[in-house]
């Protein structure tokens, strides 16, 4: 078993962990107005650093402007129009594909 | 929200039929409606897919992790981290802190759908952003639970299905980033952002101190990190917020910090 694999298994034990923790414990005890607000937005900062991260980084230290940046703009914009989940990663794909071919 | 039951109803008769009594949504319509997410959903395994390869995956790792793993944004940080070289641990960190809002959900869940408790190890897999997007919606118990074991299901098989599409096909295809296929990731992470976005100024400013704050940890830290240093946006914000509230209105009664359901 490499690193990749134990990776593999350590997400999937940790979320289906935090899943059943979820559907487990009784209410009241995680439902405190500060826990639930940080729940609320933790998830809103990750989705966006990885968002950044993975449209601007470039190995492990570099960020960079490319094709991907056209193609993010491009799903931005389908987003905003309130395009349906699909269509917004599809929008995304053919930019960046297109910049890449044009470039 | 409202929007996912708009998603397939049909345009309302002007002339219609009483309506059933309160919890007794048609379990045709909450079918049609829990099928429409899984299906929309669902295809976008194929996406998946092709960045497990990207990512240099096996085709079996990339399917075990939408077999095992089955919640989109820590599957797609995962392997988005593993590309750009983390070390696995922080690669799994990342991800974990991302299935944290599944327990949250878990929650809420809990008190609508009654389940026995041995169906609940069972249903922990499904409890994900789009089976509770589809179940909090329904009036009932019975159409909550509908709602969420169809949704569930569905996208669970779909989801894998296309996961293994997407990988054989990525991987006959050769190089997956000619096909744009690397910004399928934060394409998948925007689209699940952008609702979180409207609710609020406080969301909004998270998300773009989270982003700043990876951005400008990229050089400085190993792969992997800067992704946890973004979660400091979050006390960040809260501290301000709540400063704001106490300066602002200090008669105004607060509401213990619920988050205000913005139905826009």
């Amino acid at each position: 078993m490499n690193a990749t694999w134990w990776a593999i298994l350590g997400t999937a034990a940790g979320c289906y962990g935090l899943k059943l923790l979820g559907l487990s414990v009784p209410t009241g005890l995680l439902d405190r107005p500060v826990v639930r607000r940080f729940a609320t937005l933790a998830p809103i900062a990750l989705l966006a650093a990885l968002t950044a991260l993975q449209t601007f980084g470039q190995g492990t230290h570099g960020l960079v402007v490319d094709a991907r940046a056209a193609g993010l703009a491009a799903a931005g914009v389908a987003v905003w129009r309130r395009a349906p989940f699909l269509v917004v990663v599809v929008v995304a794909v053919a930019v960046t594909a297109l910049v890449r071919a044009l470039a | 929200m409202s929007r996912m039951t708009a998603l397939s109803d049909p345009p309302a008769p002007t002339t219609a039929a009483p309506p059933p009594a309160a919890g007794a949504r048609s379990d045709r319509a909450v079918i049609r409606d829990s099928l429409g997410v899984g299906v929309a959903v669902g295809v976008s395994g194929i996406a998946f897919g092709a960045a497990g390869t990207a990512a240099h995956l096996t085709v079996w790792q990339t399917c075990a992790l939408s077999l095992l793993v089955f919640t989109g944004a820590s599957q797609f940080a995962l392997v988005g981290a593993l590309a750009a070289g983390a070390v696995p641990f922080a690669a799994v960190i990342g991800a974990l802190f991302l299935g944290v809002r599944n327990s949250f959900y878990g929650l809420r869940l809990a008190e609508r759908l009654q389940l026995p408790f041995r169906l609940r190890p069972l249903a922990a897999q499904l409890v994900i952003d789009e089976t509770t997007a589809v179940a909090l919606v329904q009036p009932g118990r019975r159409s909550t639970r509908l709602g969420f074991f169809a949704t569930g299901i569905s996208l669970y098989l779909i989801w894998n299905a296309t996961t293994f599409a997407g990988a054989l096909g990525a991987d006959a295809l050769g190089d997956p980033s000619r096909y744009g296929l690397d910004v399928a990731g934060p394409a998948v992470f925007l689209a699940l952002l952008a609702p979180r976005l409207r609710e609020g100024g406080a969301e909004r400013a998270t998300a773009l101190l989270g982003a700043v704050l990876a951005m400008a940890a990229v050089p400085l830290v190993p792969a992997g990190v800067p992704v946890l240093i973004a979660l400091a946006a979050v006390p960040a914000v809260l501290l301000i917020s709540a400063r704001r509230v106490k300066s602002e209105a200090p008669t105004e009664v607060r509401t213990g910090g619920e988050r205000q359901e913005d139905e826009r």
